[in-house]
């Protein structure tokens, strides 16, 4: 195995979010500098899956100090490699700064982004190399299933899970346990289990950044399903848009075949179970549980009438129990942890915890998992580090496209799958955007309908027909266009569609316009009869730039950023803006060295 | 895997590795290395403990520091065992490194005569 005496482990993060910010060349940079300083033989190099802080990739920790060190490149290596590793000093500058105050926070497990954390289904991911499975294993990896297989029978295993509280971490919330139990009822001796990775909803990476950094957790999850239910074979449906993710979660399978704990008469069980991947080819719609079993099976991705559940007739019409990566992610701790301790975090209708993807105006973006129950101010403003300097909160809007948004009054609500629903939004599969006061509430509905509406697949007249007359009001509304009546409209259309759309595309297609209009409502209206948009954002309503041209000083900065050519002049002469070209981007005002423009 | 001790027995032998990742408490060896201990030979010292560790098959986080300031009695380590204060020790050579890491972090008694402070 590892003859070296290595004293200290560097662990590099190769999550997608850090590889895009360079640090592939992180460990060549890495090794060379160890190589030089002769300390190749002590000092062993990890490259691990996401931490979740992508805010500050590329990231870097050094054990056993557990010094956090955030956006490195590779020209800091070289004094990182001699100060630190030889010497003993750790790098300042390089360390995480508190956003609000600035303090340096050398360890790991003082920053608040982790502080308030409780890592579960998260909890390798950053800490092991994913591609190792040994790493895994030393941490406890497949004892669960081990024990599963070996001292427990499958209605056992079904009522842990029911008795953990568990529901469906991919936004449906629906009992795992109960589901499992379903899925074990069904007779038949041809049964299988599915993993949904297609992970649709635009900005969300939980699931990509656990198979990423984690595979072997979800290989287990599985298992163990597989056991309690009956079934031998299973699939992952992963998106192909994640290629890291693939190629970690094969060599995964590899190494869990070559280990025996997968194939055949495993653990000498007698029990046998084979796991297949399947690349989705991008469709939001596949992420839908039938649409998915139809893909696998080579047919159109398009959803069918439920029932028959898959639990009763799924996959080649054989009883399947399709859960997703992070639903997956949680079974060993379950098992290893009992039920009890799973139930102990969280809230009464919502046990354990969430993985959310922080993303929008917010400082710390990033993936952060909390116990259920955490309130949206403590995610927002403590774990997140609040917004930038001088920006005031909006709203956050869950769940992705069939979610909804909420305002400031909502801060305080405790997040869990019942509350968010009675506020009008959902948890989808753990997607938060935040947004302050340069958001137009309109625009993000039209956004996020715009992509539901080029997602439908077609089958069913409300969503096909209905999403895209929705759609057709809403970008009226924000080209200027909206009349008397239009929002009406939309709230009827919206609920129409919601009531009797085919599948959940449709059925939560409508959820962004209708919350914005439950909260925001005076911005729809204000868009409507005012002709204005008043976070300046739908730029055929908002009022064009305009230089003073007594204080303007003819230097041509704005000119040079105008992304539509509207500012024409001549140097030492005063400058000016064509206001029917301008699209008040706004990108020309901080150019200004002498602050002569503003908005009219 | 053929059976639940398998797996057992192969999390045992791989554990090891990962524990460097612990920050938890365990005996604890840190290595003057500013450039005054570096230039007064830090780098064997290192290099000596590190060979009794693994030798010795302990479970000790390894780590260094920079000058302290008492730059005429470099090489200098300290050891700090849980529980108990921290004993810097210097002048060191690689001879001494070894009867340190015997007595002292194995058995528990500190070398007195090659001892510069305590700490409380």
């Amino acid at each position: 195995m590892k003859d070296s005496i290595y004293r200290s482990h560097v662990l590099i993060c190769t999550g997608t979010g850090c590889v895009s910010s360079g640090a592939n060349t992180l460990k060549e940079s890495l090794e060379e500098e160890l190589a030089a300083n002769d300390l190749s033989g002590e000092i062993k190099i990890v490259e691990t899956g996401c931490h979740g802080f992508c805010e500050k990739g590329p990231i870097m920790i050094v054990y056993p100090e557990g010094v956090f060190y955030c956006e490195v490149q590779s020209d800091d290596v070289a004094e990182i490699v001699e100060e630190h590793l030889l010497k003993g000093r750790t790098v300042e500058r390089l360390l995480f700064k508190e956003p609000m105050t600035d303090e340096q926070i050398p360890s790991y497990q003082d920053i608040d982004f982790y502080k308030k954390q409780q890592r579960i289904a998260l909890a390798n991911c950053g800490q092991i190399d994913p591609e190792d499975i040994d790493e895994y294993i030393a941490l406890g990896g497949y004892e669960a299933a081990g024990k599963v297989l070996t001292e427990m029978d499958p209605q056992e295993v079904v009522d842990i899970i029911k008795d953990a509280g568990l529901r469906g971490r991919g936004g449906g919330g629906f009992p795992t346990g109960l589901k499992w139990q379903f899925a074990k009822n069904s007779e038949g001796d041809k049964k299988y289990v599915i993993c949904n990775a297609d992970e649709g909803d635009p900005g969300a990476f939980m699931d990509r950044s656990i198979l990423e950094g984690d595979p072997h957790r979800i290989i287990e999850g599985m298992l163990v399903a597989a056991y309690a239910i009956g079934a031998d074979e299973g699939y992952v449906y992963v998106r192909a848009e994640y290629p890291l993710a693939i190629k970690r979660l094969e060599k995964a399978i590899e190494d869990a075949e070559e280990y025996g704990l997968l194939g055949e008469n495993i653990f000498s069980s007698g029990f046998n179970f084979k796991l297949h991947i399947k690349k989705g080819a991008g469709a939001f719609v596949c992420g839908e549980e039938t649409a998915l079993m139809n893909s696998i099976e080579g047919k159109r991705g398009m959803p069918t009438p439920r029932p028959p559940y898959p639990a009763v007739r799924g996959l080649w019409g054989k009883p399947t129990n399709i859960n997703n990566v992070e639903t997956y992610a949680n079974i060993p701790y379950i098992i290893n942890e009992g039920a009890d301790s799973f139930s102990a975090i969280g809230t009464e209708g919502s046990s354990g915890t969430k993985v959310f993807a922080l993303t929008g105006k917010i400082n710390n973006t990033g993936l952060v998992e909390v116990p259920m129950g955490t309130t949206l101010k403590e995610v927002i403003f403590e774990i997140g580090g609040g917004l930038g300097k001088g920006k005031k909160f909006k709203a956050v809007q869950t769940g992705g496209p069939s979610g909804g948004c909420l305002p400031e009054d909502y801060l305080d609500l405790p997040i869990d799958y019942d509350s968010l629903l009675d506020a009008g939004t959902m948890m989808g599969s753990g997607g938060m955007v935040v947004m302050d006061e340069d958001s137009c509430m309109v625009d993000v509905a039209r956004f996020f309908l715009n992509f539901t509406q080029s997602e439908s697949c077609g089958k069913c007249t409300p969503c096909r027909e209905g999403t895209k007359r929705m759609l057709e009001i809403l970008n009226r509304i924000t080209d200027g266009e909206g009349k008397d009546g239009d929002i009406e409209l939309l709230l009827d259309l919206g609920e129409h569609i919601k009531s009797t759309s085919l599948c959940g595309l449709g059925q939560s297609a409508p959820n962004p316009v209708l919350s914005t209009i439950r909260y925001f409502r005076d911005e729809y209206e204000a868009h409507i009869h005012d002709h204005n948009c008043p976070a300046g954002v739908c730029s055929d309503l908002v009022s064009a730039y305009v230089i003073d041209e007594e204080a303007c000083i003819g230097c041509g900065k704005c000119a040079k950023v105008c992304p539509v050519d509207a500012i024409s002049g001549e140097i030492k002469s005063p400058f000016t803006i064509d206001p029917d070209v301008c699209i008040a981007c706004g990108a020309c005002e901080p150019e200004c060295p002498v602050d002569a423009i503003s908005q009219a | 895997m053929k059976s639940l001790a398998e797996l057992k027995e192969l999390r045992n032998k791989v554990q090891k590795e990962m524990k460097k990742r612990d920050q938890g408490t365990r005996a604890e060896i840190i290595v003057g290395m500013g450039t005054c201990g570096i230039a007064a030979g830090a780098r064997d010292i290192l290099k000596a403990v590190l060979a009794e560790v693994e030798k010795r098959d302990l479970d000790v986080r390894v780590t260094q520091t920079g000058c302290i300031g008492m730059c005429e009695k470099e090489p200098l380590i300290d050891v700090k065992l849980p529980g108990k204060e921290k004993i810097t020790y210097g002048n060191l050579s690689e001879a001494d490194v070894q009867k340190i890491i015997t007595e002292h972090v194995v058995n528990g008694n500190i070398v007195s005569d090659l001892v510069i402070a305590r700490h409380k």
